[in-house]
């Protein structure tokens, strides 16, 4: 008896996968044309007005639809009608409400008004909260303790239904920005700039007094800044001047939320089931999440509501000769579905991609050196194994810097004038980041030469930070360790002590890296001082407290990095304008920098539309913080990406998130492929049997013998 | 007995308070309120009043042990531990920090940690002791001492390396089993026998080495002796006499860890990706989530407690001579 148990549980082990052992997936879906894609940590919020990291938008990007978005193709990265018929123009007015030309000085705007049409025929995916009774009401609204009896998962409703999207959609979603309830990050911001947000902050946070987490109709409360102006039509008004705001309208910040869906999720009994705009989207995109058990597997799939939209025909030279135009024209999305699981270390993930149960794979340290060789020009290339296979690497340089900061308040490295300047820029010079590139990222970064990372307006290729670098026999080069030397002893350190004392200069370096990963690291940037005669004393601690330090100025040299929100030079110019300052003002500029030149052409230049005259300021303004060296430019990032051989129209865009609708896969390939590289190799288990009976053998004999042995 | 238990469980009542008392002290030594704030809101553009308004949508706004501005027993009773603790008495846990019901995770995590620690617990006793046996039957062969040898050598090699080798060769060279992820139902069973399989020989040299040295005092004794005077072979003296007397220190071990079979294992359910409540309170520690680690120190206490509980009873029902009063 117990040994059919034992049969039937190895045939149902082993056999329910099909022709593979080890396929995690039901061998039902081996020729779905479906993504098999992983995550390491899990989304937390999926709620439209809250999520802002990475792991979040990946997936509510491709379920919300902002009006706008990135072009796939494009670059540099351009915006782009999503839902509404067009990009809205800007129109500006004055104090007196008399519209001012374009070009209108900054002075006299007071407002800026934003018209955004929309393309009607838009549909929300299927949802309960869209379900109508026989009267034509919501199904599903007022369910009470007894309604909601047997319902734990959006399964549990039996009904569903869909409704146009509208343009009050978007506004109440605008309106959702200022509900404490939801806690959106981008508040404050947003509070700044549209009209009547932080009064109806102050409302709400009144009315979530009386019921914190239940249903508020924020229809009834007025919004001067978002106001419907017809069924498909809304209209946004920014106190003063914003031009970077068009790029928020392409953020799922800016996506459509019906009230009648947050009415639904905002019933009794809703959240204690995890039913909420935090775990179960309700959008127009392309797809919609079937499944959220985020501490194991999230699933996309089609939305059969989906609008027409079009693979684009156009791209950029190269792109058709790459692959990326074989599918223009054709209807979106191009895959049924995609499924995220959860893979929370490194080795497994990059082991299941290898076997072909991922489709596409990131390169981590102890993977790199199997995938990855750097041909004779220094070029990363894919290693043979990988060849054979017929993978592709994609490589791309993000829009992100790291950079090493310096508190500008501390009276060693910071301050404005020359010795301390040239203090910094010895520093800059010694920390030698094409080694640091070599040694700790496998070649995967670019030396920054500037606050603007590539991709971003403004920054130039050729351009060279002239204080670091120099051009020699046409080759830029890091300057000469001597001149840095020099630099230090003009700063009144020669050699590394102090020109009056005697005292060797010791610096401290804050950071979050701790643990045995970090301790190379950490050792080398001790080296990198020491080449000066510097003592680096590193300040190792965690999160919280290195946060505290940041806050009270508490720290003098750190590490720090910034991804772009949009492709504006003024995302990164922020972080290194004055009145943004981390310890005065609570602001993102962590080193605290302050020159009044720099802030003034910011000031100019943030309002500026793109242009030679707005190229000229960003020139100015990268000089004087090249001068002033508030950071040493690390570098900027490059994100290296494996790509199983049947995947199409694969083209990093590190500013849309919702490019997974033109993704393509040839399942019939991956399936014949997966088969390919995963036949069960079965002599182990012949040699286990054969090897368990040589081990038992001698034993059972040995027992017989003492069996039958008489007492002694 | 049943008064035995009563008494316990009342016992029970001021220990949970102390723990929770104890987690509310220690993690607000290390994280204040708007370190919470702050990690929960992300690293971009948390403003001051971001962070006000989320402590106080989080009720993390209210004083810690004490408010002064409250009248009478509010002074007491409007605070965040009581607040916080009170309701976890009734087992409702509240939500996390990121909004989800604990409850509810704890419920759905529960049973993919028990379908592999029930298998290991189960299998791994059962395969421990009789290799323990085994080597006991052949003491002093070279049958005890290659075992002995295979034990000390299983147990010097760390447990990351049984997990690393077998997903290497049954996963990725044979092909033989997933390397890692979850299913629901009887599917289950084909990502928990790697695991299972892998978490019984790690823990196979320190059990079964240990259980051998139990027998062994156990078989020099004079009881033992009768029972093969009598004529019994040696596999009924082993398995019914020295397995039954050695109960006891068996028992110890193994039934107080019963009740914390819920609470999974980090690096199994980590690396095979086992969505468990092993995960869940680090995951919780890292990003700071009170909330749940709250829960998860309240639930580890009081699943502690009930282990220690059965240890007892079962030592009644083992041995005769134990009562309980």
């Amino acid at each position: 008896m117990l040994r059919h148990l034992a049969l039937a549980c190895l045939v149902l082990a082993l056999g329910g996968c099909g022709k593979v052992w080890n396929d995690p997936y039901p061998a039902s879906r081996a020729r779905a044309n479906i993504l098999y894609s992983a995550f390491s940590e899990r989304p937390k919020h999926l709620d439209p007005a809250r999520a802002y990291s990475s792991n979040e938008t990946e997936i509510i990007g491709q379920i919300y639809e902002p009006p706008l978005q990135y072009s796939f193709l494009k670059r540099p990265y351009t915006l782009e009608p999503l839902t509404a018929q067009s990009l809205p123009r800007v129109r500006y007015y004055d104090k007196a409400g008399r519209e001012l030309p374009a070009d209108a000085p900054i002075g006299q705007i007071a407002e800026s008004v934003y018209d955004i049409t929309l393309k009607p025929g838009i549909y929300y995916q299927p949802h309960p909260a869209f379900a109508v009774d026989a009267h034509g009401g919501p199904r599903y609204l007022h369910l009470g303790a007894a309604g909601m009896a047997g319902r734990d998962s959006l399964a549990d409703f039996h009904h569903s239904g869909t409704r146009e999207l509208t343009a009050a959609d978007y506004v109440y979603e605008i309106k959702r920005l200022a509900d404490p309830a939801v806690a959106s990050p981008i508040y404050s911001l947003m509070a700044q700039y549209i009209l009547g947000l932080r009064r109806l902050g102050a409302q709400l946070e009144q009315a979530r007094k009386n019921d914190p987490h239940g249903f508020i109709d924020l229809d009834r409360y007025a919004l001067p800044g978002a106001q419907v102006t017809g069924r498909y039509s809304y209209r946004i008004t920014l106190k003063g001047k914003y031009p970077q705001f068009l790029y928020w309208l392409a953020m799922p910040f800016f996506a459509p939320v019906p009230r009648v869906v947050d009415e639904f999720y905002r019933q009794p009994g809703m959240a204690q089931r995890n039913l909420s705009l935090d775990t179960q989207p309700v959008g127009t995109g392309a797809f919609m999440l079937t499944v959220n058990e985020p501490n194991r597997r999230m699933v996309l799939m089609r939305n059969p509501d989906f609008h027409a939209e079009f693979y684009p025909r156009h791209g950029m030279p190269g792109d058709a000769a790459r692959g990326l135009l074989r599918d223009a024209g054709k209807r979106l999305p191009l895959l049924d579905g995609a499924v995220y699981s959860l893979e929370k270390e490194n080795i497994p993930y990059w082991n299941k991609f290898l076997q072909g149960y991922y489709d596409a794979s990131g390169l981590s340290s102890d993977s790199f050196d199997q995938a990855i060789r750097f041909g004779v020009a220094g070029q990363a290339e894919l290693a043979p194994a990988m060849r054979v296979r017929g993978m592709q690497l994609i490589t791309a340089v993000a829009p992100s810097i790291w950079y090493l900061g310096f508190n500008m308040l501390d009276p060693v490295v910071g301050g404005l004038d020359a010795k301390h300047r040239e203090l910094r820029q010895a520093i800059s010079i010694a920390v030698d980041y094409e080694q640091f590139i070599d040694i700790f990222l496998n070649g995967r970064g670019v030396p920054g030469q500037g606050p603007l990372p590539p991709g971003i307006y403004g920054y130039d290729p050729n351009a060279y930070d002239p204080w670091v670098y120099q051009r020699r026999d046409g080759r830029i080069e890091r300057r000469p360790l001597a001149y840095a030397r020099e630099l230090l002893a003009r700063a009144g350190y020669p050699d590394g002590r102090n020109a009056a004392t005697g005292q060797p200069l010791v610096l401290y370096f804050d950071t979050m890296a701790s643990g045995p990963d970090a301790r190379a690291r950490l050792e080398w940037y001790r080296k990198q001082f020491a080449k000066l005669g510097i003592q680096l004393v590193v300040r190792a601690t965690d999160y919280n407290r290195f946060q505290d330090k940041m806050r009270h100025g508490n720290d003098q040299i750190f590490e720090w990095g910034w991804n772009a929100d949009y492709p504006d030079p003024e995302n990164f110019f922020f972080l290194l304008y004055g009145p943004n300052g981390k310890v005065k003002d609570g602001g993102e500029n962590a080193a605290n920098y302050a020159n009044p030149e720099f802030d003034r052409l910011f000031e100019q230049m943030r309002y500026m539309d793109d242009g030679p005259a707005r190229l000229a300021l960003i020139d100015r303004m990268n000089a004087i913080v090249e001068r002033d060296a508030p950071w040493v430019f690390a570098y900027y990032p490059k994100a290296f990406t494996l790509v199983q051989p049947w995947v199409y129209n694969v083209k990093p865009n590190f500013m849309a998130n919702n490019t997974l609708k033109y993704r393509r896969i040839d399942p019939a390939l991956r399936a014949r492929l997966r088969e390919a590289w995963n036949r069960p190799v079965l002599w182990p288990l012949g040699a286990l049997a054969v090897g368990l009976v040589l081990a038992v053998l001698p034993a059972w004999r040995a027992w017989r013998r003492k069996e039958r042995q008489a007492a002694r | 007995m049943m008064r035995y238990l009563v008494k316990r469980l009342f016992y029970a009542v001021p220990i949970l308070l102390g723990v929770n008392l104890l987690t509310f002290a220690l993690f607000f030594v290390v994280n204040t309120p708007d370190d919470m704030a702050r990690l929960q809101l992300g690293t971009k553009r948390v403003t001051p009043e971001a962070i006000a308004r989320w402590k106080a949508e989080h009720g993390y706004d209210e004083p810690l042990f004490y408010n002064p501005k409250a009248a009478g027993v509010d002074k007491i009773t409007d605070t965040l531990f009581a607040r916080k603790s009170a309701a976890m008495f009734l087992f409702d846990f509240g939500r996390s920090d990121d909004g989800r019901d604990i409850g509810q995770e704890i419920r759905t995590r529960m049973w993919p940690s028990l379908a592999i620690a029930v298998p290991v617990f189960v299998i791994g006793l059962a395969t421990n002791i009789s290799f323990a046996l085994l080597m006991i039957f052949f003491r002093g062969t070279y049958l005890d001492w290659a075992g002995l040898a295979l034990c000390i050598l299983l147990m010097s090699i760390s447990g990351l390396f049984y997990i690393i080798a077998g997903q290497f060769f049954i996963a990725k060279l044979w092909h033989l089993l997933p390397i890692s992820g979850y299913s629901g139902g009887i599917h289950a069973l084909r990502f928990i026998l790697l695991p299972v399989l892998v978490s019984i020989v790690a823990g196979l040299g320190s059990g079964a080495r240990w259980y051998r040295t139990l027998f062994q005092e156990e078989i020099g004794k004079d009881y033992v002796r009768t029972a093969r005077a009598k004529g019994l072979s040696e596999v009924r003296v082993l398995f019914g006499h020295v397995l039954r007397n050695g109960l006891i220190p068996i028992l110890t071990g193994a039934v107080a860890v019963l009740p914390l079979l819920f609470l999974g294992s980090l690096l199994t359910e980590s690396f095979f990706g086992i969505p468990g409540l092993g995960s869940y309170t680090v995951d919780a520690i890292q990003a700071q989530d009170f909330a749940v680690v709250r829960a998860m120190v309240f639930l580890g206490s009081l699943l502690y407690i009930v282990g220690l509980m059965l240890t007892d009873i079962s030592y009644a029902l083992a041995d005769p001579r134990v009562r309980l009063g």
